[in-house]
C-alpha cells in the first residue's frame, strides 16, 4: 500500500512538537527528556475544554499539529485514532468509584471513558463531521493503526489523519500495564503527493531499533513510531520493521 | 469521488444474545415476538432495572491453552464461535485463502473490564491488584480479536475497534476497506460486549436506564435496557459465496462534531451516515430501517427526525432492542445479522412492547410484525463521541 505523508505531529518527553522535536530526532539538538506539557485544546469551547483529560489533550495536540502542517483543512480530514490505554485516568477513577457500595459514578466521566473520546473532542474542536474510527491494539497499536489508516487512504482515495497516542494509567492499574510517559505521533496521509510511504504486512521483520529513544519506544506503544519519525526528521529513506505481539510484522518504507 | 468498496457476502454468521443462541432461536424469537429482557439479577448492579443477559455464560470454558484469556467477554466470544458452525466455516475459509489472508476485526466497548472491576474489589492492604489478574488478556481491547484469532488458528491482521455503540457496525466497514486494499481475502467481523458494572452504573448516572423492558419509539419510552451479545460474521467477496447469499452492500460513517453524549438534535450526523451508506450501496430500494432505537427520549427523537428527513413515511422503521436490549459495541453486528434474517424471511419486525409510537417522529414505525418483501435493510448505529455508522444489508 502506497500513499504520502503531508503533515506530522509529535509530542513526548523532550519532544515538544514536531517543529522542535524534528531537530532533536535529526541529531541537530541534544535530547533532554523533560516532563510533557499538555495544553488544553484552544479550539474547544471553554466548557468542553475543562472536561478534557491529559490523554485527550495529548491526542489533540499531535493531531492539530499534523493537520496544520499538512495545509489541509482539519475539518475535511477523516481520522484514525489508535491507543492501547485510551483514557486510563478516567477509567481508573470510575473503577475506584465502583468499589463503593452504591457504585455511583460521574456521568461526565462515564461519557469521557469511551475509547473514542479523543475522536469525539477532535470533531467538536474542529467542527468536523468526517468519519472517524478509534482502535486499540495493545503493544501493536501504532503498527495496526497505521496499516488501517493507510488502507483507508488507498481503498477510498481520501486523506486521513492518523494519530497514535498513549498516556500512563493510574495506580493500581499502572502496575499491570506500565506506560513510561505520555507520547503521541500524528501523520496526515494523502493519496498522492507528500513524502512517499509504503506499508505492508509481512510474515516477519527485524525490529528497527530507536537508538537513544529505545527506552521510550519500549515504554509507550505510540512511541514505537520513533524509528519512522527519526527517518522523517533526517529526511532519509528507511525501511522499518515493526514486529507484532502474536507473530507477523508490519514493514514501513519511507522515501527521502 | 471515492472508489467503490466491494460488496461482501455474510458467508457465515453467529449470534448469541438474550434473544437466544444461534440463528434458529433468534429467528424464532423475532417471529414469535418473544423478547429476552428480564429484571437484572446480577450482583452490584443498579436497583430496579431490566437487562438482556445471556444464560449459562459463566459456565463456558475456554480451551486450556488460551486460559489466560478467561473473562466474561471472551466466554461470550467462545460461545459465539461454537454456534451455528461458525468456527468450522472460518476453518474452511482459512483452507481456501490461507490463514494469513483471514483478518479478525472486532468491536467492543468494554472488552473484559468486568475482570478488572472484580480485581479492584480484591485489592490487597497495599492497594495492589491481585497477582493473578491478567489485564492484557482480559480488560485490554485487543484481548478480544487476539483471543478469536488464536482460537481460530488465523494469522491475518487483528484489529480492535472501539467507537462506543458503533464498534460492531464499524468492523464491517473496516473489513471492506481491508479487502479492497488487498490486506486480506476474508474477515471475521462483529462485536462482543458483556454486562459490567461500569456500563450499567454509567448509564444510571446519565439517568438513561428504563425501569422495565425498554420500549424504543414508544410515545412513553423511558430509557435503555442494557444487554450483552456476541455477534460474529465471516465476510468474503460476494463472488466467493453461494449465489443469493445476503451481503453487506454499503457502509457509511460520519461524526456529529456536536457533543460527547447528546446526539445532534436534528440528526445531521445520522443523516450523513445514512446517505453515505446508501450512496455506497448504489441504486436499490430500502424496504426496512432497523433503527439504532435505544429507547431514550433524545436518541430516538433525533433518529426519528433524521429518518423523516430521508424517507418521510415511505419506509417502515423499527428497533429490535426491545428483544435484545442495547448490546452496545455488539449491537451493530447483532442487528446486521437480524437484518439478514429480515431479508431472508421477508420480515419487518415491529417494535416490541410498544402500543403507541411517538407521533412526533412522522415516520412509519412498525409496532407489529409485517410480512413483506425486504430487498434491502438500512441498519443504524450511533454512539457516544458523536460516532455514526449505517450499513445497507441485502442481496447483491
Amino acid at each position: 500500500m502506497r500513499c504520502g505523508i503531508a503533515g506530522i505531529g509529535l509530542i513526548g518527553p523532550g519532544l515538544a512538537g514536531w517543529a522542535a522535536g524534528r531537530t532533536v530526532l535529526a541529531g541537530e539538538v541534544p535530547w533532554e527528556p523533560a516532563p510533557v506539557a499538555l495544553p488544553p485544546p484552544a479550539a474547544l469551547p471553554p466548557t468542553e475544554r475543562r472536561r478534557t483529560s491529559p490523554s485527550v489533550r495529548l491526542a489533540l495536540a499531535a493531531a492539530a499539529e499534523a493537520a496544520a502542517g499538512s495545509g489541509l483543512a482539519p475539518d475535511g480530514l477523516e481520522t484514525v485514532f489508535a491507543s492501547s490505554n485510551g483514557d486510563g485516568a478516567v477509567v481508573g477513577s470510575i473503577l475506584e468509584a465502583l468499589t463503593a457500595p452504591d457504585g455511583a459514578i460521574s456521568p461526565t466521566q462515564f461519557h469521557n471513558s469511551v475509547h473514542n473520546a479523543a475522536a469525539g473532542y477532535w470533531g467538536i474542536a474542529m467542527g468536523s463531521t468526517r468519519a472517524s474510527v478509534s482502535l486499540g491494539g495493545h503493544d501493536d497499536s501504532f503498527a495496526t493503526g497505521l496499516v488501517q489508516a493507510v488502507a483507508n487512504v488507498v481503498a477510498r482515495g481520501v486523506p486521513v489523519l492518523f494519530c497514535a497516542y498513549d498516556a500512563p494509567l493510574t495506580a493500581p492499574l499502572d502496575a499491570k500495564r506500565p506506560t513510561e510517559a505520555p507520547f503521541a505521533a500524528a501523520l496526515v496521509l494523502v493519496p498522492s503527493g507528500g513524502v512517499s510511504l509504503s506499508v505492508e504486512m509481512a510474515v516477519g521483520a527485524e525490529e528497527t531499533p530507536a537508538g537513544a529513544w529505545e527506552g521510550l519506544a519500549r515504554g509507550n506503544p505510540a512511541a514505537r513510531s520513533l524509528p519512522l519519525l527519526r527517518a522523517l526528521a533526517r529526511r532519509e529513506a528507511a525501511r522499518i520493521g515493526l514486529g507484532l505481539a502474536d507473530g507477523g510484522a508490519v514493514v514501513v518504507e519511507v522515501g527521502a | 469521488m471515492s472508489p467503490m468498496l466491494p460488496p461482501l457476502a455474510l458467508a457465515a454468521r453467529s449470534t448469541v444474545s438474550a434473544m437466544g443462541t444461534g440463528a434458529a432461536a433468534t429467528r424464532e424469537a423475532l417471529h414469535a415476538r418473544r423478547g429476552g429482557l428480564a429484571p437484572c439479577d446480577l450482583p452490584g448492579m443498579p436497583e430496579g432495572i431490566w437487562v438482556g443477559r445471556v444464560p449459562g455464560l459463566e459456565a463456558v470454558a475456554l480451551p486450556e491453552a488460551l486460559s489466560r484469556y478467561v473473562c466474561r467477554n471472551n466466554r461470550l466470544a467462545e460461545m459465539a464461535l461454537r454456534t451455528d458452525g461458525f468456527a468450522e466455516a472460518v476453518a474452511a475459509a482459512a483452507d481456501r485463502y490461507g490463514p494469513q489472508r483471514v483478518a479478525v476485526v472486532l468491536g467492543t466497548s468494554t472488552s473484559g473490564i468486568a475482570e478488572t472491576e472484580e480485581a479492584y474489589a480484591r485489592r490487597g492492604a497495599d492497594g495492589a491488584l491481585p497477582a493473578e489478574f491478567d489485564f492484557t488478556h482480559t480488560h485490554d481491547l485487543h484481548a478480544l480479536p487476539r483471543y478469536v484469532r488464536a482460537r481460530l488458528g488465523l494469522s491475518g491482521p487483528a484489529v480492535s475497534i472501539s467507537t462506543a455503540c458503533t464498534s460492531g457496525a464499524r468492523s464491517f466497514l473496516e473489513a471492506q476497506v481491508m479487502i479492497a486494499a488487498g490486506l486480506c481475502d476474508a474477515a471475521v467481523v462483529g462485536g462482543v460486549d458483556t454486562l459490567c458494572r461500569m456500563t450499567l452504573h454509567g448509564f444510571r448516572a446519565l439517568e438513561l436506564l428504563s425501569k422495565a423492558a425498554c420500549r424504543p419509539c414508544a410515545a412513553d419510552r423511558d430509557g435503555i435496557s442494557i444487554g450483552e451479545a456476541g455477534a460474529l460474521v465471516l465476510l468474503v467477496r460476494a463472488e466467493d459465496a453461494a449465489p443469493g447469499t445476503v451481503a453487506l452492500l454499503g457502509a457509511g460513517a460520519s461524526a456529529d462534531g456536536h457533543h460527547m453524549s447528546s446526539p445532534h438534535p436534528e440528526g445531521l450526523g445520522a443523516v450523513a451516515a445514512m446517505r453515505a451508506a446508501l450512496a455506497a450501496a448504489g441504486e436499490g430500494p430500502v424496504d426496512y430501517v432497523n433503527m439504532h432505537g435505544t429507547g431514550t427520549r433524545a436518541n430516538d427523537a433525533m433518529e426519528g427526525n433524521a429518518l423523516r428527513a430521508l424517507f418521510g413515511e415511505g419506509v417502515p422503521c423499527s428497533s429490535t432492542k426491545g428483544w435484545s436490549g442495547h448490546t452496545l459495541g455488539a449491537s451493530g453486528a447483532l442487528e446486521a445479522v437480524i437484518a439478514a434474517i429480515c431479508v431472508e424471511d421477508g420480515l419487518v419486525p415491529g417494535c416490541l412492547g410498544v402500543e403507541t409510537p411517538d407521533p412526533e417522529f412522522g415516520v412509519d414505525v412498525a409496532v407489529g410484525n409485517r410480512a413483506a418483501p425486504v430487498r434491502r435493510v438500512l441498519s443504524n448505529s450511533f454512539g457516544f463521541g458523536g460516532s455514526n455508522l449505517a450499513l445497507v444489508i441485502g442481496r447483491a
